[in-house]
């Protein structure tokens, strides 16, 4: 029973509990900006029916405190991208669906696995428990910047510590990625018959391995400075609520940015490129014709990728670094973008001539195409500096990234479960609530998200406590944040319908065939719906040709499978 | 059955008879030690990424304060830390042959015995790094509330400190888990279950062994040899 379903190898059941796991952590990091909703659009006013239960220290008669607000906002961040998108994408896709599309009976390293999820877990575990401790969770945004988070309170120290063992968790994860995406290739799968989502697979396990052990040493010299009393990143001569800081001083507190942006930089292609990866297959499978030029967009990700690394400090133009090295990182930031929009142009070209089906998977995989490209194309004023200068730190940075992970990497990550539902259990999910909550989201996060664009090109800063009305310029801006608000409320109801068709489709969803979308990949072609316990493949798959051969002149149907041989 | 074959029925009634340590998601003995050994490297890559993130502090810090560092190296003992480099070399020297054995099929005793060799210059070296920490503790060199230095470089002495102990400090928790990782494959050693055919995990620990040996190699003249060649002449 235990090592069944709760210690178990299998990288079925792992996958599965990623997947649980991380979609309680994205609720959870949307509850938590609900109420922050709430503040910016009445701020000091009591918060409704949940405000008794902040706390008497965080919400006196249900009123968010600044500190609280700093503890929502910094744990939003966190919670969304290290504890819900990362884990859902590579912990949970990568894990249940590429050894499948790989024709491996399991990953490389099974125990590996399962000590990768549990370390997730325990990180996401202390995360949770920082809450309660005194002065509450870390409240120095996500990326923790020092001075601030080396004089925060004990709540950023269990910060570092959950960040450890998430980090920990994704270098586990990634070297069994690698290694079974090397290793555990079905005969004649190639490295050119490979699905892209298992190449979009291999891109980010490479970020992961190089980027994360940089934020590691960033993590432990912070925590050196908050419990050893080193200063590695505190300059001499600060001076906190009117006294001198009693700290030997010398330190750089850009030292951490760079450490910082060093992983977080890559952590945005990781977020992004499983993302590429899930619409990609959807999109194939949905036009039933092959990629357009899946080449193309293999080459691009590896670019991508290496690029990734060299972008790191246009995050921090504003902290007079230099105009030789702003310069360049303007430069190579302007050219990341080039193999973005090479995947995005791959993608939608893919749709013409397509027979489209419009089925939920693929409602979400087109959508994410117009989003992701608007999220990409408000990037690049943030990528050069001049006008960097006057966007930094507003709310359009909020709502550019937003509108690559929400409605760009959700989006895609809500078509992979709708695309892989039937795989995982046998059964579809009902399409008129996946319709319902499909064009709800897409409305709602389109309210939430424009308008920032507006109020931060009027100015408003993020991290406001009272969403920028202090402020004269703000005030008028600010009334959006009403309707912007509601649209988020709006939001939380219409994911209750993905709620209800998640769990009530497990029983009475239709049951589905083994190929039901008449898929091409191996996870669909070679093995039951669900996949066989032990092993998944009760013969081990032979493959004979590329990912996508859809509507091939002359075949017997629409789509030919990966392992049906010639001739037969 | 050492160094045999193993005979069992599967979850589907078919007998395998294989090697013991054979997993049945990999076809071959080879793919899995391929596969171990892939795995091995990509994990060193993650550790000289983590090391490689503190030695952008130490550049940074280095050139900030050249002075400090100087004068800090200057403390630090080139005996010892020379000391310690020839004992890490040395068993860096008898674990590959802890491996050879391995990989040559010799008797348990000899591959015991080399990591035997192996672990007791680990722990010299550990024992001569407790003592120069000693050192540190008496003369109020430990970074924090109770950092003493004097100088006009004090508080930059305090990070050039900082960063030794920080340094130094992981490289020796990465031998502590080497010991231990070690004491492990001597175990399994001992039991005769390494053969020609299958010696993945002394072979690994092996890797790891040398990556930590390596890690010290660019440590000590950074640390030790700062600005110290006015004392040879």
């Amino acid at each position: 029973m235990f090592r069944k379903y709760l210690f178990s190898t299998d990288h079925k059941v792992i996958g599965l509990q990623y997947a649980l796991t991380s979609l309680v952590f994205l609720l959870l990091g949307f509850i938590l900006i609900l109420l922050i909703r709430w503040q910016l659009a009445y701020p000091g006013a009591p918060v409704p029916v949940v405000g008794p239960w902040l706390g008497e220290a965080n919400a006196p008669g249900g009123v968010i405190l600044p500190e609280f607000y700093n503890q929502l906002a910094a744990m939003h961040g966190t919670i969304m991208v290290f504890l819900g998108v990362v884990p859902l994408a590579v912990g949970a896709f990568g894990n249940y669906v590429t050894p499948l599309q790989l024709g491996a009976p399991d990953m490389a390293f099974p125990r590996l696995n399962m000590a990768s999820y549990w370390v997730y877990f325990t990180g996401g575990v202390i995360m949770l428990a920082s809450f309660f401790v005194p002065g509450g969770a870390a409240n120095s945004g996500w990326t923790s910047y020092p001075p601030l988070a080396d004089i925060a309170t004990s709540g950023q120290t269990w910060w570092l510590a959950g960040i450890l063992l998430l980090s920990i968790s994704s270098l586990l994860g990634s070297v069994n990625m690698i290694t079974t995406i090397v290793q555990l290739r079905a005969p004649g799968l190639t490295w050119f018959r490979l699905p892209f989502f298992v190449w979009s697979q291999l891109v980010t396990a490479f970020l992961l391995l190089l980027a994360f052990p940089a934020l590691q040493a960033a993590a432990l010299l912070q925590g050196m400075d908050r419990l050893a009393g080193t200063s590695f990143f505190l300059p001499s001569g600060l001076v906190v609520s009117g006294r001198a800081l009693s700290v030997a001083g010398g330190g750089s507190a850009l030292l951490w940015q760079h450490l910082f942006w060093f992983l977080a930089h890559p952590e945005v292609y990781v977020l992004i490129l499983p993302a590429m990866g899930i619409v990609a297959e959807v999109i194939a499978n949905n036009t039933r014709k092959s990629l357009w030029g899946y080449r193309l967009m293999v080459y691009s990700i590896f670019v991508l990728g290496f690029l990734s690394f060299a972008v790191w400090a246009h995050h921090m133009f504003l902290t007079g670094m230099g105009t030789a090295v702003s310069a360049f990182f303007q430069a190579t930031t302007l050219i990341i973008s080039i193999p973005s929009v090479v995947v995005l142009s791959a993608l939608v070209l893919s749709l013409y001539g397509g027979s489209i089906r419009f089925t939920v998977p693929m409602l979400f995989a087109l959508a994410f195409l117009p989003m992701f490209g608007l999220g990409g194309l408000s990037g690049l004023p943030l990528g050069l500096a001049p006008s960097d200068i006057a966007l930094h730190d507003t709310l359009y940075v909020v709502g550019h990234f937003h509108y690559l992970v929400a409605p760009g990497t959700i989006f895609a990550l809500f078509a992979g479960i709708y695309y892989w539902y039937p795989k995982i259990t046998g059964r579809m999910m009902n399409s008129t609530l996946g319709a319902i909550h499909f064009a709800g989201s897409l409305v709602c996060m389109n309210l939430i998200f424009m308008p920032m664009f507006i109020q931060g090109l009027g100015g408003v800063n993020r991290r406001l406590w009272d969403g920028g009305q202090q402020y004269a310029h703000a005030q008028e801006l600010a009334r959006l944040n009403i309707p912007m608000s509601h649209a988020s409320w709006a939001l939380a109801l219409f994911q209750l319908f993905f709620i209800v068709n998640l769990f009530g489709s497990l029983k009475f969803g239709r049951r589905a065939t083994t190929n039901p979308w008449h898929a091409t990949t191996l996870e669909w072609t070679a093995t039951d719906s669900p996949p066989l316990a032990h092993g998944n493949f009760a013969t081990p798959p032979r493959v004979y040709r590329d990912a996508y051969e859809y509507s091939v002149p002359g075949a017997a149907a629409d789509f030919t499978p990966q392992n049906e041989q010639a001739g037969s | 059955m050492p160094n045999g074959v193993a005979a069992h029925a599967d979850e589907h009634g078919h007998v395998h008879v294989h090697h013991p340590a054979h997993q049945h998601h990999f076809q071959t003995m080879q793919q899995q030690q391929e596969a171990s050994a892939l795995g091995m490297w990509l994990f060193l890559v993650t550790e000289i990424m983590f090391f490689g993130g503190l030695l952008v502090a130490y550049m940074l810090y280095r050139v900030w304060y050249p002075e400090a560092w100087s004068e800090g190296s200057e403390e630090l003992s080139i005996v010892l830390g020379g000391t310690n480099t020839l004992v890490l070399i040395g068993s860096s020297l008898t674990m590959a042959f802890a491996v050879r054995a391995g990989q040559t099929g010799r008797a348990p005793k000899v591959i015991v015995g080399w990591l035997g060799i192996t672990m007791a210059l680990g722990l010299t070296f550990l024992v001569i790094k407790f003592f120069e920490y000693k050192e540190k503790f008496a003369l109020g060199h430990v970074p924090g509330r109770n950092f003493h230095a004097e100088g006009p470089h004090a508080a930059q002495l305090q990070i050039f400190y900082s960063l030794y102990f920080a340094l130094t400090g992981l490289h020796a928790l990465h031998m502590i888990i080497g010991f231990g990782l070690l004491s492990v494959i001597a175990w399994m050693a001992w039991k005769g279950r390494f053969s020609e055919e299958w010696y993945t995990p002394l072979e690994m620990s092996g890797l790891y062994w040398h990556f930590v040996d390596i890690v010290w190699i660019f440590l000590f003249p950074l640390l030790y040899l700062v600005d110290r060649a006015h004392q040879l002449s």
